[in-house]
């Protein structure tokens, strides 16, 4: 099994376009929405669950009002200033550390485990797909992502399919390190922008970091071609091959509005604007594909990662 | 007042919106609490000088006094300590800093000292806008700690305008539950629908009033101002889908600078925002 995760430095570069247009053109791919905070691929491809699985964040404290004396102890251990003046706990600032529980001379505090989120898995018209759903201002979305890898892994192997694609959180933190951790390939998307660039920049860091090839796309390349330009100029010095740059278009707004995949969207619309965008994306999935599959990319693969799922 | 900037994900306006709104009423203070990605000074391109290290307290183990109990490996919740026959191993990075450790060493061995793990720092230069943003060394997890350490800098007394991180988790918590009003921007497109919801669903928990920025405005439906509509929250101002504003923002100009008219539109928000907040905290 091959794995494949679309990143970006940032959100809002049509990381999740782009991945429901591979998922319309695999044939035979898991889908993976590892943005778990804002999950937008369903909204496109239209799941229908089959099972989901809870995930535990951290633990929460909550203290017993019939044993405690209000001592204040534990509002004094607290470094993260949970325990309010009634000695109640605030969720949204507990971290589960358990010091009050140890500190309180009444044995009044306990903790108690938390459900941070659902990995849910999926069928939908392009094959299965794994996602999420984190509960607001819940943490610990690093380990939904890694829940929701382990779903579509899942998936891979009762639908005996040869590639997981990943649709990757934006940033470059602790989620994001999930998403890419022991994947084949990555693929940065960037913007001519001077935050696109920067945030480009922070990315390639990150998979340099995991020592995992990594491949580049412009979106928009045409906002701004000097930008466009020096963005070609770092990933030519990085070493990164930019394998396709796409112009700024409505047709993927436009295929969003109708739900569909801007491929399924090209199929039956008559604009030229449309046949002409998709033709790029197939050129481009032909050569991600190509990469996943060669030979010398799997010496490179396993060169570099040496812990690797087969 | 304090305004938060915020919307359920990247990407949709949030940077531009601030710097703008900033840039249009001059006498305030700006926040970038995007301590991940802090790009607000990519637009401004002020001269920044360091004010305040971030620390998290970590443990340091004096072996001569550790009996090697590993109450406090098993006591940590966060895996940043492991017992080994000999020695106790730890892992500054996957500390939050909760100080337990410390506390139930029965030995007295674990003293804590302070790590960096991220920046705080203010435009030095002579300016009529006050700019302060968090920086969170690469690598590490914790946004929270910085944001809080951010959020110590603002002056109470004068307009805030904070640069809220993307998501809706932790960090996002930690500026929505010190705002008196949350922005959200959006775009009304089915992802950016969604997203909003998942952003006003942060700020209800907190009980913030809430006003809508509509980005790419005339690109998609009009979903989101449906919705509003019903639900009784202000649209507060339309950036159209303009080439243009696009062309700006990816050279890292403000287009209130470059566009005429739109420092009056951000004015005009700023009074509606303020109008509502002072309902709302019961101030006429």
């Amino acid at each position: 099994m091959r794995q494949l995760a679309i990143i970006s430095g940032k959100g809002g570069c049509g990381k999740t376009t782009l991945t429901a247009a591979f998922s319309s053109l695999s044939g035979n791919a898991v889908l993976a929405d590892c943005d778990v905070d804002a999950p937008d691929l369903p909204l496109i491809l239209k799941p229908r669950v089959l099972d989901t699985e809870d995930c535990l964040g951290l633990e929460l404290a909550s203290v017993d009002s019939e044993l405690c004396t209000g001592c204040g102890i534990c509002r004094e251990v607290c470094r993260f200033g949970a325990v309010l003046e009634n000695f109640t706990i605030n969720p949204y600032s507990c971290e589960g550390c358990a010091v009050c529980t140890v500190a309180c001379p009444e044995k009044a505090v306990c903790l108690t485990p938390r459900v941070s989120g659902q990995a849910v898995s999926s069928i939908t018209r392009f094959g299965p797909m794994a996602h999420a759903n984190l509960g607001t201002g819940e943490e610990a979305s690093g380990k939904l992502v890694t829940l929701v890898r382990k779903k579509a892994s899942e998936l891979a192997d009762q639908y005996s399919c040869k590639l997981v694609l990943i649709d990757g959180p934006p940033g470059t933190g602790c989620p994001v390190m999930a998403a890419i951790t022991g994947t084949d390939l990555v693929l940065v998307l960037s913007e001519p922008t001077v935050s696109g660039l920067h945030d480009l920049k922070r990315a390639i860091k990150l998979t340099a970091h995991f020592r995992i090839p990594a491949v580049a796309c412009i979106n928009r390349y045409d906002i701004n071609e000097k930008k466009s330009l020096e963005i070609e100029a770092f990933c030519r010095e990085a070493g990164i091959p930019l394998l396709a740059r796409l112009p700024y278009t409505d047709i993927t707004t436009e295929a969003m509005m109708n739900e569909e995949t801007v491929i399924e969207y090209a199929a039956h619309s008559r604009k030229a604007e449309a046949v002409e965008f998709v033709n790029i994306i197939r050129k481009l999935w032909a050569d991600i594909k190509m990469r996943l599959s060669g030979p010398c990319d799997e010496e490179m693969c396993s060169k570099t990662l040496p812990i690797r799922e087969s | 007042m304090k305004v938060a900037i915020a919307s359920g994900k990247g990407g949709t306006g949030k940077t531009t919106v601030a710097v703008n709104l900033a840039l249009a009423l001059e006498e305030v203070q700006l926040f970038d609490c995007d301590v991940e990605e802090p790009n607000c000074n990519l637009f401004l391109g002020f001269e920044l000088e360091p004010l305040e290290a971030v620390t998290c307290l970590v443990p340091e183990i004096d072996p001569e006094r550790c009996a090697l109990c590993g109450n406090c490996a098993s006591f940590c919740k966060f895996n940043a300590l492991a017992a080994l026959p000999n020695k106790i191993l730890s892992f500054p990075s996957l500390c939050h800093g909760c100080g337990g450790c410390s506390f139930v060493c029965p030995a007295g061995a674990i003293d804590e000292k302070p790590r960096s793990i991220g920046l705080i720092e203010k435009n030095s230069s002579d300016s009529s806008l006050t700019f302060f943003r968090g920086v969170l060394n690469v690598g590490e997890a914790m946004a929270t700690p910085v944001i809080r350490a951010l959020q110590r800098h603002i002056d109470e007394s004068r307009h805030a305008i904070i640069d809220s991180p993307p998501g809706t988790a932790c960090p996002v918590l930690a500026v929505l539950g010190c705002a008196d009003y949350c922005v959200l921007v959006t775009e009304s497109t089915p992802f950016g629908f969604h997203d909003f919801l998942l952003a006003l669903e942060a700020a209800r928990i907190f009980q913030v009033p809430v006003g809508v920025v509509l980005n790419r405005d005339g690109l998609g439906d009009s979903r989101v101002e449906e919705f509003c509509r019903a639900e009784g929250i202000p649209i507060l101002l339309r950036i159209p889908n303009d080439r243009m504003i696009a062309r700006f923002y990816s050279e890292g100009v403000p287009f209130v600078k470059e566009m005429s008219g739109w420092k009056e539109k951000f004015k005009v928000m700023f009074e509606m925002i303020r109008a509502q907040a002072c309902k709302n905290m019961g101030v006429s």
